[in-house]
């Protein structure tokens, strides 16, 4: 069953339970009322008559663009809450990210949550708040979505998926696949620590750092890349399996071989430190507010200033280059000068201690 | 095997446990310091003192006059091949528009 | 990072590779064969192929890896055990992340853990211990791996779990310990070897004392050496100026770690604790003599091998298996048939796949730059 947001306020209302039961997943009055003031009251997303499903006007956006971009991400992390944000926050920026990377500009975003039964209703009402403050602060309105209620043990206290659309800019074309001898590859800043953050969150390693996510909407970084680069080639978003991952990806798509300089990858002290004793590479690591953008070389300068003049790209450096050497292969040039290979990974990264 | 890294002990957590906390870079951890306490010297001249750390056990005191011996082994023979002056005056080429900023 | 930018300096490197060139050029002149290095220590391993020293050395230098990666050479019976212990339902099986993936002949942890086993991943046995006291109701056994750098730690934490009378921790221990090891490799007939790059971190804690045979009874020279790419590159200088002088010693290029005497306090907990097992079984080279410790009778109580039943059933290697091989420096692992088709990090089926410290799983992962596998793949 779908619930569309919006669904207009009605009154009065039972107060809600200290924690989500399966009667919220229900269908019945206790689902409307969880939803009504978990969910609508904070994403304010509009008013009108309770339908299932969000509406656009077809020649406002084909106002803005010639293309629709459509795209959708599901959301698990533990813990959900972290240094630098939450499960709420990393739902809105990373769909909005996976449609400013396609040079579109994001225009409406759908929520589906998955709650396990017993997830203190504060907790689902703080990460309702992050949404809709990150959605708010971006510009990008919540305007559909659902909620479902599990048993116990069924999902991990909270699942959220996003669903985003957007509009490609006229004129602008990017993809994986067109990156060629020559491009400049970009990034937006410092890598790593995202994935250093929520590993440390989790407590386990039993280590104090101040280590934040990156968390961010980068929307208005890209604008601004694509307005002093239009040729770019291609931009990804440096999730999981960090810029090695992206960086193997770009290789295989393009036929190119990539050529990165350990020297010029921007990495925050502590989160080598991080990586030094755990034994972590943190090309490998994850990041949630740092794009590659492969550029070519007339446009390399303008593309890295206008990164760097964007508060979200002040730590922005030109990390390698696209090559006709070694093809499907990124290496990366070492500190001393030495090549190394950077592989896809085969699994998750696990710490060391050999 | 045996991964390994410096760190400075900057506080004494437990003095009957023997434990310290160690930064390393910015990170912090709390180790067992058994291995470099001397017996019968007060814990807390150990603050300050670089460690190396495996697995959350400092192994060995990191010896300054050492270190700076083999580096200076080392300068030594960067200078016979009259190469160290060049290099530092800056004949290695930036890659591209600029180097990256590195926090360190 | 003090103590690491300093030994990671790209000039200093310049100048080392410089000499380490006109060196080996002059002892090169009617030499057949590359000079043989075997680095012992998998942390020398992985550091080599993360600075990617090998394609900034003169080619008639050629480093062999050694087996000094505890993950690479525990033997399956053992993973298997462990699967065992990690599988019953009061225990909490706490572990280093480097033995998650090592396969055992049925699953590995990782496997064991996604069916439900509660398996821990933790950096310090002391995390260890503390979930000991914090599931007094759950049984804590800590996965004790490692070569003697380690076995301290291990030692160490007993003896703390002694003092607090903590019950429900112990320990299943596969410690081993690597002068027998050397031995045993240095006995074989046709090894070829030139000379040695010793390990940093297990001498901190043994010494250098304990490798003298090397040097005495096999002619062969070993420096021990620290884990920067500098470190390496001297220590590669200080091996390669004995070989021209015609000399064999031990010498210590990681001075700032390694004290000659190693750590005394460090010894006396392993001695403490553990006792020598008879024989020890390690992947890819059978069994060696005296090469495992155990629990001491006394700390019994610690002891996951006498508080569980476990299969105790000895796996052999796969057949087409050539890690022993590899490991001696006879074979490079990508001439090994299987290198890469059947046996990959994916699916592991010899030793030297499991860990990244292992020699043929750093060529797969890093590319040794002159391995000719890669060169043009796509």
């Amino acid at each position: 069953m779908n619930n569309a947001f919006p669904i207009p306020v009605r009154a009065p209302r039972r107060a809600l339970p200290k924690s989500v039961t399966l009667a919220h997943g229900g269908g019945g009055s206790a689902m409307r009322d969880l939803i009504d003031e978990v969910f609508i009251d904070t994403f304010k997303s509009t008013t009108g008559a309770p339908e299932d499903q969000a509406r656009f006007d077809l020649a406002a956006l084909m106002a803005q663009g010639d293309r629709l971009a459509f795209t959708t991400d599901g959301f698990v992390v533990d813990p959900l809450f972290f240094p630098g944000g939450d499960i709420g926050k990393l739902a809105v920026c990373g769909t909005i990210n996976d449609l400013a990377v396609g040079a579109a500009r994001p225009v409406a975003l759908s929520c589906a949550v998955i709650i396990e039964e017993g997830l203190p209703l504060a907790t689902l009402r703080s990460v309702a708040r992050s949404m809709a403050e990150t959605a708010h602060a971006a510009g990008v309105p919540i305007v559909t979505g659902d909620t479902k209620v599990v048993a116990r043990g069924a999902c991990d206290k909270l699942f959220i998926t996003t669903t985003g659309i957007g509009v490609v800019r006229t004129g602008i074309e990017v993809g994986i696949g067109r990156a060629r001898p020559g491009d400049v590859i970009l990034v937006n800043g410092q890598l790593g620590d995202h994935g250093a953050a929520i590993l440390n969150a989790r407590g386990d390693l039993a280590l104090e750092t101040a280590i934040e996510s990156d968390c961010a909407a980068l929307h208005g970084l890209i604008d601004a890349l694509v307005a002093a680069a239009p040729g770019v080639r291609t931009m990804r978003d440096a999730t999981r399996g960090g810029v090695a991952a992206v960086l193997n990806e770009l290789a295989a798509a393009s036929g190119v071989g990539v050529r990165i300089r350990e020297l010029d990858t921007p990495i925050r002290s502590d989160v080598l430190g991080f990586c030094e004793i755990l034994g972590l590479d943190p090309l490998y690591l994850a990041n949630e507010g740092k794009i590659v953008a492969v550029v070519p070389p007339d446009q390399a300068a303008a593309a890295l200033q206008a990164l760097r003049d964007h508060p979200l790209g002040r730590g922005a450096a030109a990390i390698g280059r696209v090559t006709d050497t070694r093809p499907g292969r990124v290496v990366m040039e070492t500190r001393l000068g030495g090549d190394r290979i950077v592989d896809m990974l085969v699994g998750d990264q696990l710490p060391r201690i050999c | 095997m045996c991964l390994g890294i410096p760190g400075r002990i900057v506080a004494i957590v437990d003095e009957d446990a023997m434990l310290a906390s160690v930064d390393v870079s910015g990170v912090r951890r709390t180790v067992d310091i058994v291995c470099v306490a001397e017996p019968g010297r007060d814990l807390g001249e150990l603050i300050g003192a670089w460690v190396l750390v495996h697995v959350g056990f400092a192994m060995s005191v990191i010896d300054e006059e050492e270190a700076a011996a083999t580096l200076k082994v080392l300068t030594e023979i960067g200078e016979a091949e009259g190469e160290i002056e060049a290099m530092r005056t800056g004949s290695v080429e930036p890659f591209h528009p600029s180097t990256a900023p590195r926090a360190q | 990072m003090r103590y690491v930018d300093e030994f990671r300096d790209p000039i200093l490197a310049r100048g080392l590779i410089r000499e380490i060139e006109t060196l080996s050029a002059r002892m090169e002149r009617g030499r057949d064969r590359p000079f043989s290095i075997m680095e012992v220590c998998g942390g020398h391993t992985h550091a080599i192929f993360r600075y990617g020293l090998e394609g900034l050395l003169p080619d008639i230098i050629e480093f062999v890896h050694g087996p000094g990666c505890p993950v690479c050479v525990l033997p399956m019976g053992r993973v298997d055990d462990c699967v065992a212990i990690a599988e019953q339902p009061e225990v909490i099986f706490a572990t280093f992340g480097d033995a998650m993936r090592v396969p055992g002949s049925r699953k590995s942890l990782l496997t064991a853990k996604a069916e439900g086993a509660d398996i821990r991943m933790v950096y310090s046995p002391l995390d260890a211990l503390a979930l000991a006291r914090r599931n007094p109701e759950r049984e804590v056994v800590f996965f004790g791996l490692g070569f003697e750098t380690t076995m301290p730690s291990t030692a160490l934490t007993v003896l703390r779990a002694a003092r607090e009378s903590i019950e429900n921790f112990s320990i299943f221990c596969n410690h081993i310990t690597i002068i027998p090891t050397l031995r045993a490799l240095l006995e074989m007939p046709d090894l070829g070897i030139d000379g040695f790059i010793g390990p940093g971190h297990v001498s901190m804690v043994i010494g250098t004392e304990p490798y003298r045979f090397i040097a005495e009874e096999f002619g062969k020279p070993m420096v021990v050496a620290g884990f920067e790419p500098i470190d390496l590159l001297q220590s590669l200088l200080m091996v390669l100026r004995q070989l021209d002088e015609g000399r064999a010693a031990i010498e210590n290029q990681y001075a700032r770690v390694v004290p000659d005497a190693g750590n005394p306090r460090a010894m006396g907990a392993v001695e403490q604790v553990y006792e020598l097992r008879p024989t020890f079984e390690w992947r890819g080279l059978g069994s060696i003599e005296h090469s495992g410790v155990r629990l001491r009778d006394a700390y019994a109580r610690f002891d996951a091998e006498r508080r569980f039943s476990t299969p105790e059933v000895q796996v052999a290697d796969p057949a087409a298996c050539r890690c022993g091989e590899v490991l001696t420096g006879q074979l490079k692992p990508w001439a090994c048939p299987m290198f890469g088709t059947s046996c990959t990090p994916e699916t592991p089926l010899g030793a030297l796949m499991v860990s990244s410290e292992g020699s043929c799983a750093a060529y797969y992962q890093y590319g040794g730059m002159r391995q000719p596998h890669l060169e043009g793949a796509a």
